[in-house]
């Protein structure tokens, strides 16, 4: 990274800044929340205790996590890779969104093929062909698996089924 | 003591040997040897993504198949390593170092063949430390209250998050998240709700096989997506009769197999010390005491035999804590755990008399197991090197079906597939800070009991916190916990992190999954 005088500017520029802010947050929610509960007393503890003391415990960690970045002479203080794959990230993501949808309204072979398909469309080199080859063959076996061998209490086909 | 243990074993042979858990058992090992081989597809997600199949099943077939998968994951790691240079699986990764150039020399057939038997030698080992150990260790266990139980636990978890790869706090603040994870839900002793928002499909807290398969596929599927180059498969070509080593090659092997067990064996017994550590442990032990060290890196015997030798004597190993204490050493065993737990079987010392059938019948079912692999994998190495040519394109969405309908199926209910969504890209997102996850698994499934034996153990001492350092068992215990952090601190401070681990070169950058190869050499307070 490049030279930079401020300590702040430096805390910027590393990535176990961010990796500590992030279990600061995580753990200020985690506290903030568990207060609310009823911590009671050590001897006979309440349900908000042990949360809340992880959640002090889990801000205290992460204010060591982002000092220490200071110290961190690592060279690559990237928090995305080289090359970011946002569209597949976002099939991905997608794929059991569209799996809850589909399944939800129109029964398990929609919801399979659907997941596949989004899922498989994140590939660079994916084409159209390929990637619906590929959610037919997964929906085939998978609802044969999955509904007649196992038995999942999923409809096949449904139209937004009373689930 | 030892005959009991024999006459217990035999009884576990017969539970093992019955038809149906024979086969689950010959399944596990099965898809374990295949995922162990395919890049990308690491025994954690596997596990996961057969665990919902196991809910209809009797739990001594259940362990039996899900504890096989760990370990014929074990034996197909090797071939990656040694066939195609890639490190995919942690624990197998020190063996590219001498495994592949003996392929390139063409020796690749005799390395398989003396792995497939290094492993034996390494798990058989591991297996019989298991028979005679736990009993023991239950022994002792037998006699702790929720204060000895309670320190343990807080040794198990920071032994597990701060020896594991990766920085020591960050592996702390993962397991501390588990612990909060874990604690989601209706509170088990007052009843009331944590943390769920309102959202009633989280009063019985976040489910175990959504947070793996966020954490472990979902988010390993997100960082592989698009990196994974095609293989080299140039010189995967091996014959069976390839692998049977010559004499002197066996002889030479011989040695360092045993060392590396014994190197393995040790590491077993240091909760949080998986096989990986052990790898590269042992890798590093034969290097030093070898007469001509200089020549490793270009095909040495020994260099393979050794570290793939403490792998499976420390696979086998860690068995013994998980099973006989109910304190899992690392992720793969928290799962395990986890499994045996949805079954309605409470893990801990009491286990082995209370379910001799199970705690047996695996013991057992890991030498059958083993004999398994061993048959399956010298004919279906050829059968495995040829899947190796399937393209991630078509391995990760076929395993995201699997994702969903496996967590679907687990309760028939969406709102698990939507929290697999969320976890995962949570999971993406701390893997990217350099946070590894597998620690929160460990602190997500020793949540509830931790917290429960914290309040009993508090109530017992009316409230005194002392009470951990005033009995002797667990003040042991948390002086440990003590020199552990201790250590870590020095190690820091005096800046060198890990001198007798530091691999000199490490197996040239293959392209293909790059951040499935260990980032950092797993950091650990050896001498």
């Amino acid at each position: 990274m490049r030279p930079s005088t401020s300590p702040l500017q430096l805390l910027l520029g590393k990535r176990d800044f961010y990796a500590g802010g992030l279990m600061i947050l995580l753990g200020l929610g985690v506290a903030l929340k568990g207060s609310t509960y009823r911590a009671g007393t050590l001897m006979h503890m309440g349900p908000g205790f042990l949360p809340t003391a992880l959640g002090i415990l889990l801000v205290l960690l992460g204010i060591g996590i982002a000092a220490a970045s200071l110290s961190d002479t690592e060279e690559d203080q990237r928090i995305l890779p080289e090359h970011p794959e946002w569209w597949a990230w976002f099939c991905i993501l997608m794929s059991p969104v569209l799996f809850i949808v589909f399944g939800r309204y129109f029964g398990m072979a929609p919801a399979t093929f659907s997941c596949v398909f989004i899922a498989a469309l994140g590939d660079r080199t994916a084409s159209w062909l390929s990637t619906f080859v590929l959610s037919t063959v997964v929906t085939i076996f998978g609802v044969g698996l999955f509904s007649y061998f196992l038995q999942v209490p999923l409809p096949v086909f449904t139209w937004r089924g009373s689930l | 003591m030892i005959t009991t243990a024999l006459t217990d074993l035999w009884h576990g042979f017969g539970v093992a040997l019955e038809p149906h858990n024979l086969w689950w058992c010959f399944v596990g090992v099965l898809v374990g040897n295949m995922v162990g081989v395919l890049p990308g597809m690491g025994p954690l997600a596997t596990i996961s993504i057969l665990l919902p199949l196991t809910f209809g099943m009797k739990p001594v077939g259940a362990i039996l198949m899900l504890a096989g998968v760990m370990y014929g994951a074990q034996y197909g790691g090797a071939i990656c390593s040694i066939l195609l240079n890639l490190p995919c699986h942690p624990p197998h990764a020190v063996t590219c170092l001498d495994g592949f150039p003996m392929t390139k020399q063409g020796r690749g057939g005799v390395a398989l063949g003396l792995t497939v038997i290094a492993s034996f030698v390494g798990a058989s080992w591991g297996i019989t430390e298991m028979i005679f150990l736990s009993p023991l260790l239950v022994r002792a266990a037998l006699q702790f209250g929720p204060t000895e139980v309670c320190s343990l636990m807080l040794l198990g978890l920071l032994a597990g998050s701060t020896l594991a790869r990766g920085s020591p706090v960050k592996g702390v603040a993962m397991t501390v998240l588990g612990l909060f994870l874990g604690s989601v839900g209706t509170d088990l002793e007052t009843g009331s709700e944590r943390y769920t928002f309102g959202l009633t499909e989280l009063d019985d807290g976040i489910e175990l096989i959504a947070l793996a398969l966020g954490l472990f596929g979902l988010a390993e599927f997100m960082n592989s997506v698009n990196q994974v180059a095609p293989i080299n498969t140039a010189y995967t070509n091996v014959r069976l009769r390839d692998m049977r080593p010559s004499k002197a090659e066996f002889k030479q092997a011989f040695l360092p197999m045993w060392r590396g067990t014994i190197v393995g064996s040790l590491c077993s017994l240091i909760p949080g010390t998986g096989p990986t550590i052990a790898s590269f442990v042992a890798y590093a032990t034969e290097k030093k005491i070898s007469r001509h060290p200089e020549k490793f890196g270009t095909g040495l015997i020994e260099g393979v035999v050794c570290p793939e030798a403490s792998t499976h004597s420390s696979v086998q190993g860690d068995f013994i804590p998980t099973m006989s204490l109910g304190i899992p050493g690392d992720a793969v065993m928290a799962l395990l755990l986890g499994a045996l737990m949805i079954q309605g079987i409470v893990p801990g010392p009491q286990l082995i008399s209370q379910h001799p059938d199970i705690f047996w019948g695996l013991v057992a079912s890991f030498w059958i197991g083993n004999i398994l692999l061993v048959l399956l994998n010298v004919p279906l190495i050829g059968i495995w090197v040829k899947m190796l040519a399937i393209p991630y394109r078509y391995l990760y969405p076929s395993a995201m079906f699997f994702v969903c309908i496996g967590v679907y199926a687990a309760n028939n209910d969406f709102f698990q597939v939507g929290e697999v969504a969320v976890i995962g890209l949570f999971g993406y997102i701390l893997l990217r800070l350099g946070f590894h996850p597998a620690p929160i698994l460990l602190g997500f499934v020793l949540g509830p009991r931790f917290e429960e034996n914290f309040r009993r153990a508090m109530l017992i001492s009316r409230g005194d916190i002392t009470v951990f350092v005033q009995r002797p068992i667990s003040a042991v215990f948390i002086a440990l916990c003590v020199i552990l952090i201790g250590s870590q601190i020095y190690f820091r401070l005096r800046g060198s992190k890990v001198d007798v681990l530091k691999i000199p070169e490490h197996p040239p950058a293959t392209p293909s999954a790059p951040t499935l190869t260990p980032q950092q050499v797993p950091a650990t307070p050896a001498e």
